[in-house]
């Protein structure tokens, strides 16, 4: 299993932060259009799940797959996003992608006086980018194909 | 086991057929008091709750009936159908076309409680069929475009907390859709088996033209066997 690569995006849309793991694909545009694209889709797959569903939604959309990679989306209650790409074969991780908020997000940069939640990640956040790096390569899902 | 509906979708995000297998329905019927309590809006569908969800009454649901008399759009009218629970009696009597309310207008006067509004979440209406299923064509290419891997596909499967889409392109480009509850399994041989259904009850029709909706009886029915044999058996095939 591998995990490839994380965005954080704000709830105006702004993406806080990407890092990759592995990713031997890049788009064919900027980073910063990229992260603009990535943004916009999950915003039509979110209004398209809420209008398309025969049920009433709580979560609304979770992931998605293709032949190749898989999707993870998870959002707090203050409009973060947190997109992980994984490989096909992880379940659900929901809880993970919580876990990543509640213990790294929040300890390292909302509560980080120097830091700000709505703004940028830049890389003076060294400890923020050091225990991400410590969380995801310590997951089960994380493994040698990644580190190799 | 529930698969909930099965769309056809041809190569250039058109929809060119669309079963519906089982929606469940979801309609709540309430007696309220002055102030109501929730945000409505109108919209196409009808007057929507906007914001103030409770009592199982969600966002997004529409106003389906106001004391049993079923509205119409943002409108109701009250002198076409008996009127049952007359709140409305100290008002003078009046012509049909005084007894037409704009629904906004009607729950915000205070005279008119307390009333029985029956809220529901509405079927979704063939123009927006159409607009979610071009909407897909296009989620599906940007979804290989943003892939982290080589040569990715479109998506596959998509999962939210109350029902999965699965997803299967021909290699001639006509997406198969299934939408199915989550306890659903073999989603994808029912994808692959319509595919197979597709080719012989319409492709091989002669009255059948390509990338036109599908108006084939035959395969409007093998669907819909397909369906009934994977709900009750796993498989689709006979």
């Amino acid at each position: 299993m591998v995990v490839y690569n994380l965005y954080i995006f704000n709830r105006n849309g702004q993406c806080l932060f990407y890092r990759e793991w592995l990713r031997r694909k890049q788009t064919n545009m900027s980073k910063e259009e990229e992260f603009k694209l990535m943004n916009g889709f999950l915003f039509s797959v979110k209004s398209f799940v809420q209008r398309l569903s025969p049920v009433d939604l709580k979560d609304g959309f979770l992931s998605f797959k293709t032949n190749c990679y898989k999707l993870h989306y998870y959002e707090t209650a203050t409009g973060h996003k947190f997109v992980l790409n994984t490989d096909n074969n992880v379940g659900n991780i929901r809880d993970i992608l919580h876990q990543l908020y509640s213990t790294i997000f929040v300890n390292y940069i909302v509560k980080n006086p120097r830091a700000s939640a709505v703004d940028v990640i830049d890389s003076d956040q060294e400890i923020f980018i050091e225990k991400l790096d410590e969380f995801i390569s310590n997951l089960s899902i994380f493994s040698q194909t990644n580190k190799a | 086991m529930v698969v909930h509906s099965f769309y056809v979708i041809n190569r250039s995000g058109g929809l060119i057929f669309s079963y519906e297998h089982s929606i469940p329905k979801i309609e709540l019927e309430k007696t309220f008091s002055y102030p109501l309590g929730f945000v409505l809006a109108p919209s196409d569908k009808g007057v929507v709750v906007q914001f103030g969800q409770r009592d199982g009454i969600k966002v997004g649901h529409t106003i389906i009936s106001i004391n049993g008399v079923p509205a119409r759009g943002n409108n109701i009218d009250f002198s076409s159908a008996p009127s049952t629970a007359t709140t409305n009696d100290d008002e003078p009597p009046s012509s049909s076309l005084t007894n037409s309310y704009d629904i906004i207008k009607y729950l915000s006067d205070p005279s008119h409680y307390p009333v029985a509004i029956k809220f529901g979440r509405t079927r979704l209406a063939g123009n927006e069929k159409l607009i979610l299923s071009s909407i897909f064509h296009s989620m599906y290419a940007i979804a290989c475009q943003l892939s982290p891997e080589l040569n990715s596909s479109g998506i596959r499967e998509l999962e939210t907390d109350q029902f999965k889409l699965y997803c299967f392109q021909s290699i001639t480009g006509i997406k198969f859709v299934a939408l199915t509850d989550l306890k659903q399994t073999n989603a994808d041989a029912l994808l692959r088996r319509s595919y197979e259904l597709h080719s012989d009850y319409a492709l091989k029709n002669p009255f059948y033209s390509l990338e036109q909706p599908i108006w084939c009886p035959l395969f409007q029915q093998t669907v819909q066997q397909a369906i009934d044999l994977l709900e009750r058996t796993g498989s689709p095939y006979a």
